[in-house]
């Protein structure tokens, strides 16, 4: 593992050759016997909800993989087109419903964007402070399940839900839902929190490290998870750059890109943190690219509970509902902790979006699920799978 | 025809344990009911919340979850049913075997939530399979689903072997395979399933509830 200490930005001056992408991947059957086409899904457990996978085999290889999406399509886009800005903020709750507070965010990016709307400073960091949040239960609750697939069935998702139910408690204590937390607002965020609240979040955010280094005792070093992950579904970085991918995906083929050190959205430029970064681009990589990500998440935290300022936490001039933007399109984009999470709006000066479109980071980077499988064994396709942390909400949408 | 409860009770202070058939059978069957593995949507991740160390669902009998519909009782809904996944569902009902159970967790299981208004959302898991308990919430608390499960257990509790009220599976006349819906050529068809949607009216309970046909 190495660690990138300064911050180089999107360095790519022309994207590298794509090697064998657009070509159809065929991988040669060895000739004898019949392949063997399986539908995995899309109730199959391994799935994270409703996902199909049609599958080609030759014995125990895959031949071929076919993704089938839109069993959970929920158009949200066409709802969008038919409501108002602000009543569509409960619905990016929904896309994403593991982190339902980066939703908000990069949302509110978004129409901030489209109305020039600024926001007060106490409001920016409460942000930042929820986003890491979320970026951890993620982060944990993702390896818990790429474990849980690999056979440990139960105890390292309980780990992981154990300290998700601390960062639950207090997203309830401060918005009134354990997930769908609708909180944020164009131009700050709904509520202020309490003292109380701050204490309670750095007493939870003290005892974070504790629980990764427990969780990485447990598993870090596990020779069943090594033998299992490391040389398995390698991402190459030329492919990963080519075909979108983003998030600790694209950080673990050792591509140096993160939209907080990219973009500046928010304040995160005043933090200091480092990108972690992988070698292999494997699962293993994946899966340790994560966790370096939950001890640099802890780092802002600590620094973003430190710094905290008073100060209102919506901006003044700041309009929640019956706003009409001019004429004009807005892309607001956070790192959410799958990936590069994106809002695009046309407005045409009416009181609702007229085009919304999500950059969904799970639907992206399920795209390259078949070159990473082609040839593995089908027991590895439900690893892999596992690795890149889709949601279904986001994928189908 | 219980046996007499003061009496039991006196027989059990003596070391004499009675019962009946029916309720050994009804004990047995609601303290190990076993939950399909089965998420739709958000409401699963609640759904996994419950199993995990801080709601146990263990304490109900109800941990083990199966992957096979084959060997599950119950079937939770957790989450948004769309268009396209509807058939699954019913199918995936029609292969659980008999007695079985099923519990709508979340408002886009019991009515399309609030993506009701899109083109792509079943508005309502009981159109096509009939549904022992709602939990209204989005998503619905632990609690809601513990509660939920409570609910169901008074209800097994509740069901005579013999007579005119014995459930669905001691019925031979009942229906065991509910027809799977189709992709037409706008909508699913059939749009619900008649012998469970509208909801047959109670008389005289005060708590009817009306359904339409129309969507």
């Amino acid at each position: 593992m190495k660690v990138a200490e300064t911050s180089p930005g999107f360095a790519f001056e022309k994207a590298p050759e794509a090697e064998g992408w657009n070509r159809p991947p065929v991988i040669e059957p060895d000739g004898e016997g019949e392949l063997l086409e399986v539908s995995m899904g899309p109730h199959h457990p391994s799935t994270h909800g409703v996902f199909r996978m049609d599958v080609a085999l030759d014995g125990e290889r895959v031949i071929r993989l076919k993704p089938v999406f839109g069993y959970l399509h929920r158009n949200h886009e066409q709802i969008a087109e038919t409501t108002s800005y602000l009543s569509m903020m409960p619905y990016t709750d929904r896309l994403d419903y593991f982190c339902s507070l980066s939703n908000n965010w990069a949302y509110a990016l978004a129409v901030e964007k489209l109305v020039g709307q600024a926001v007060p400073e106490r409001a920016e960091y409460i942000r930042v402070i929820l986003a890491e949040l979320t970026r951890v239960q993620n982060h944990a609750s993702a390896i818990g399940f790429l474990i849980q697939e690999m056979g440990a069935s139960g105890t390292p998702l309980m780990y992981a839900f154990k300290e998700r139910e601390k960062i639950l408690d207090l997203f309830e204590s401060l918005t009134g839902s354990r997930m769908m937390c609708n909180y944020m607002r164009f131009g700050g965020c709904r509520v202020d929190t309490s003292a109380a609240w701050l204490e309670a979040t750095r007493k939870v955010v003290a005892g974070l490290p504790h629980f990764i280094d427990e969780y990485e005792a447990l598993l870090s070093e596990n020779e069943i998870l090594m033998a299992r992950c490391q040389g398995v579904g390698v991402l190459k970085p030329e492919l990963a750059v080519n075909a979108g991918i983003t998030g600790p995906m694209l950080r673990a083929s050792g591509v140096n890109y993160d939209i907080r050190r990219v973009d500046h959205y928010g304040i995160y430029d005043r933090f200091k943190f480092r990108v972690p970064l992988g070698e292999h681009g494997d699962i293993y990589d994946r899966y340790m690219v994560r966790v370096l990500e939950m001890r640099e998440s802890i780092k802002i935290l600590e620094q973003a509970l430190k710094e905290i300022p008073s100060g209102p936490v919506m901006d003044a001039k700041a309009k929640i509902r019956g706003f009409r933007p001019k004429p004009g399109e807005a892309y607001g984009r956070i790192e959410a902790p799958k990936g590069e999470l994106g809002f695009y709006l046309i407005s045409d000066g009416g009181n609702g979006p007229y085009r919304f479109r999500v950059r969904p980071p799970s639907l992206i980077n399920l795209t390259v699920l078949e070159d990473m499988c082609l040839g593995h064994n089908v027991a590895d396709v439900v690893l892999i799978f596992g690795s890149v942390d889709i949601v279904l909400g986001e994928v189908d949408r | 025809m219980a046996v007499d409860k003061e009496l039991k009770i006196e027989l059990g202070k003596q070391g004499v344990f009675v019962t009946t058939i029916e309720e050994l059978y009804n004990w047995g069957r609601r303290s190990s009911i076993w939950p399909m593995q089965f998420g739709l949507a958000c409401c699963a991740i609640e759904m996994i919340a419950t199993t995990m160390a801080r709601y146990d669902l263990a304490r109900f009998g109800a941990e083990v979850f199966r992957p096979s519909p084959r060997q599950a009782d119950l079937m939770i809904i957790s989450g948004t049913v769309t268009k396209k996944m509807a058939p699954q569902v019913v199918r995936l009902y029609n292969q659980m075997a008999e007695p079985r159970y099923v519990i709508a967790m979340g408002a886009c299981a019991i009515s399309g939530g609030p993506f009701k208004q899109g083109y792509n959302v079943l508005k309502g898991i009981d159109r096509y399979i009939p549904v022992d308990v709602h939990i209204p919430g989005c998503p619905p608390r632990p609690e809601a689903l513990l509660q939920a499960f409570m609910t169901l257990q008074k209800k097994i509790d509740g069901q005579s072997l013999t007579g005119e009220n014995r459930p669905r599976h001691l019925n031979a006349d009942a229906p065991g395979e509910f027809p799977v819906p189709v992709q037409g050529e706008h909508d699913l068809e059939p749009p619900a399933n008649h012998l469970v949607w509208p909801l047959p009216v109670k008389q005289g309970t005060g708590n009817c509830v009306q359904g339409s046909e129309k969507q």
